[in-house]
């Protein structure tokens, strides 16, 4: 194999896991797109998702099934946490409500323990095994899939962002609560309906990903951390900066373990950081996101 | 100012009370701990007596090592039914479990508590290296006998300072000698790529393993970490292949073991060897990997897995069946953490039997003074032996196979000791 090829190789695996963050990244964008706020538990809503998804197929459902149901379930499922845990402390400053993000974090994690117990759960994989030979170079089908997927979600979420009335409805919430109240959008609703489909997309990242990381719940423990630098690196309230900023992070984060010898495999969990800080320091708002003017 | 003084009064009065009492405590504990006579004069006897022995155990009954946890219910299903059979020289066991959730600071608290509270004759066992690790030091001061603990970190067995300590199953560089043995045996001209986790654990193994090829026509052509915090070994196992290497080491705990399986049986162009370790060899790690994926695959055992029908009509295993149906009807017979469960707590009633004096000291003595001890629920061929320059109980096993739905066991056990020499730090 040669050197340029080899490199493809490397870049290939970096897009796939760079994929995976960027599913993640895209529901942590949405949801502060929706609510302004960074949610924690995110990627434990997602692994909650998914054993929802894991328990039909376990009692017969089949996938294509059990998949539409799940993401029923997960935007029903996101609306209700954010009637029940977020609604009391709406008002309060926003570290209160990252506080509260992260203690469903813990606890979410710990129910799923406690249900399904911490042993790893095969997942059905809804692509086809084997993968493809381009000259050399060894792609997955199921990072193809995956990649597939994200770009289909970005899409839709560009759409409703930039062109349906609910998305200018959730940007007038988001930038300012009280005067969008004022002006007659219900805005517990609209916040609801943000937890709900952003729990949806998370639902989506936690049933591509499982097949490849075996579901169990610390799964998204690790991939939540890649998807804040991710979503960070493309800004967050971007889907485009989420998955560009994802599949950015995959690469630079394999490049760096194969081929940087300091870091090797050792050290690349730190990618992730250094990029957060580097972002934060040079570009706050990310590289597609746009910065938040206050009016002075 | 009269405020004061009756502060200062009060204060006082606790202070006396408080010294008395300490003091009542302090003597209550010194005639308990030194009622030993004769030839055992002057020893510790806390929490045995001619009809009872207080045992406390510290597992992760919850938290993401709870898998293992059930093991506490496989000694306990084993206390019961030597219970139900007159106790251990007559005396009745009492098996106090404790959960620190595999974390540390709760594995210290629960100890202290064992210790101080409940008075345990001995802490058996403490689970995982992190949670041992943590309270082995307490435990040591307070001459607390702390046998046979649930994790194959070759510190246990290798340090001088913590004389109250003692392994039991084969510890990882004994692990890694047997694929060594193997390697030399059957491939003596492997190239061998290792996946490691970064930390003890892992590096105790990949040690062990490069110290025992050293010199050989064997030769480790690349290296790969993962952190536990990692999403995936999937980049790992991309850049081993790389290598071209023809014998995959895979040092992983189970999800990353699933993880490096499944990448393994995805990649068509590289089709090592592929050796799991122990850590990684159970059901619930190649189940979700499909047993078609895992063919061929090999690792190393110690004792009789309950699920394979070769042992269904051994004596022991038909005991340990019906004592866990009667005892822990909550705990599944066929999962090998339970058996595990039961053989250590039966190694432990061996090592019990041989106590020259019914004492911590005498257990102390006892489990690093044994000499070829049969225990039922190890393979045959895998004795104790212990010394007093030999902390490691256990130091043999045998290779094993993945064909069709299970292991099979194959070639002659490996005695490590006897291949490789004792084991130094």
């Amino acid at each position: 194999m040669s050197a340029v090829t080899d490199l493809l190789q490397q870049v290939v695996e970096g897009l796939g896991s760079g994929a995976v963050y960027a599913s993640l990244a895209l529901a942590l964008v949405l949801i502060h797109r929706f609510t302004g706020i960074v949610n924690f538990a995110q990627g434990e809503l997602a692994m909650l998702s998914t054993y929802v998804a894991w328990q039909l197929v376990a009692s017969g459902m089949p996938f294509w099934l059990a998949l539409p149901v799940t993401l029923a379930v997960s935007f029903a499922g996101g609306m209700l946490v954010e009637r029940i845990v977020i609604r009391p402390v709406q008002g309060a400053p926003e570290l209160t409500v990252v506080i509260v993000t992260v203690g469903l974090f813990i606890f979410v994690n710990a129910l799923a323990g406690l249900i399904w117990s911490f042993t790893v759960k095969d997942f059905p994989q809804p692509f086809p095994d084997g993968a493809i030979d381009l000259s050399g170079v060894r792609v997955d089908w199921s990072t193809l899939g995956i990649i597939g997927v994200v770009a289909v979600v970005m899409g839709l979420l560009y759409l409703l962002f930039q062109h349906t009335s609910i998305g200018l409805v959730m940007r007038a919430v988001a930038c300012n609560p009280s005067s969008a109240r004022l002006s007659g959008i219900r805005v517990g609703r609209v916040l609801m309906l943000g937890w709900g489909l952003a729990a949806t997309v998370g639902a989506v990242s936690g049933v591509l990903v499982a097949p490849v990381l075996f579901l169990e719940p610390n799964m998204m423990g690790g991939v939540l951390i890649y998807a804040f630098a991710a979503a960070t690196l493309g800004g967050f309230d971007s889907p485009v900066g989420a998955v560009v900023g994802g599949l950015f992070v995959g690469v630079a984060e394999t490049l760096t373990g194969a081929y940087v010898d300091v870091i090797g495999a050792d050290l690349k969990v730190g990618v992730p950081l250094v990029i957060i800080l580097a972002v934060l320091l040079v570009r706050p708002q990310g590289l597609f996101g746009r910065a938040a003017v206050e009016r002075a | 100012m009269r405020k004061t003084t009756a502060l200062r009064a009060a204060a006082a009065a606790t202070a006396a009370l408080l010294t008395a009492t300490a003091c009542s405590s302090q003597r209550g504990q010194d005639a308990q701990d030194t009622a030993a006579g004769g030839a055992c004069k002057g020893q510790q006897t806390t929490g045995i007596t001619d009809k009872t022995i207080k045992l406390g155990g510290i597992y992760p009954l919850s938290g993401p090592a709870s898998a293992y946890g059930t093991i506490s219910k496989g000694v306990a299903a084993y206390f019961k039914y030597v219970n139900g059979k007159g106790g251990i020289d007559g005396r009745k066991v009492q098996f106090i479990v404790r959960d620190d959730g595999y974390q540390p600071p709760k594995a210290v608290e629960e100890a202290r508590r064992l210790v101080e509270q409940e008075k345990v004759f001995a802490v058996f066992q403490t689970l995982g290296t992190p949670s041992t690790a943590a309270v082995w030091d307490y435990l040591n001061k307070q001459k607390v006998p702390q046998p046979f603990v649930a994790t194959g970190a070759s510190a246990w067995g290798t340090d001088d300072k913590h004389p109250w300590t003692v392994g039991w199953q084969p510890n990882y560089v004994a692990e890694a000698r047997v694929y060594a043995k193997f390697l030399k045996d059957e491939r003596h001209k492997a190239k061998v790529a290792v996946l490691y986790q970064n930390d003890d654990f892992g590096k105790d193994l990949l040690g062990g393993f490069k110290k025992a090829v050293a010199g050989s026509g064997i030769k480790v052509v690349a290296e790969e970490s993962y952190e536990v915090t990692d999403p995936s070994v999937s980049a790992q196992m991309a850049s081993l292949a790389r290598s071209k290497a023809n014998v995959l080491l895979d040092v992983t705990t189970p999800k990353f073991g699933s993880q490096a399986l499944a990448a393994d049986a995805k990649n068509t162009k590289w089709n090592p060897l592929h050796i799991v370790n122990n850590v990684s060899s159970s059901a619930a790690v190649l189940q979700p990997v499909g047993f078609k994926n895992v063919q061929g695959v090999v690792s190393a055992t110690y004792f009789k897995d309950p699920a394979d029908p070769h042992w269904a009509d051994d004596p022991e295993m038909k005991t340990y069946t019906d004592a866990l149906h009667k005892y822990a009807p909550d705990a599944d017979p066929a999962n090998q953490f339970n058996a595990y469960g039961w053989a250590v707590a039966s190694s432990l009633h061996k090592a019990l039997d041989t106590m020259k004096c019914p004492t911590r000291e005498g257990l102390r003595d006892a489990v690093r003074n044994l000499k070829d001890v049969k225990v039922g629920m190890l393979l045959p061929g895998v004795t104790m032996s212990t010394g007093h320059d030999d902390a490691f109980p256990l130091e043999t096993m045998q290779l094993m196979r993945f064909k069709g739905e299970r292991w099979q066991l194959f070639g002659k056990p490996v005695d490590t000791r006897k291949e490789f020499g004792p084991l130094t730090k």
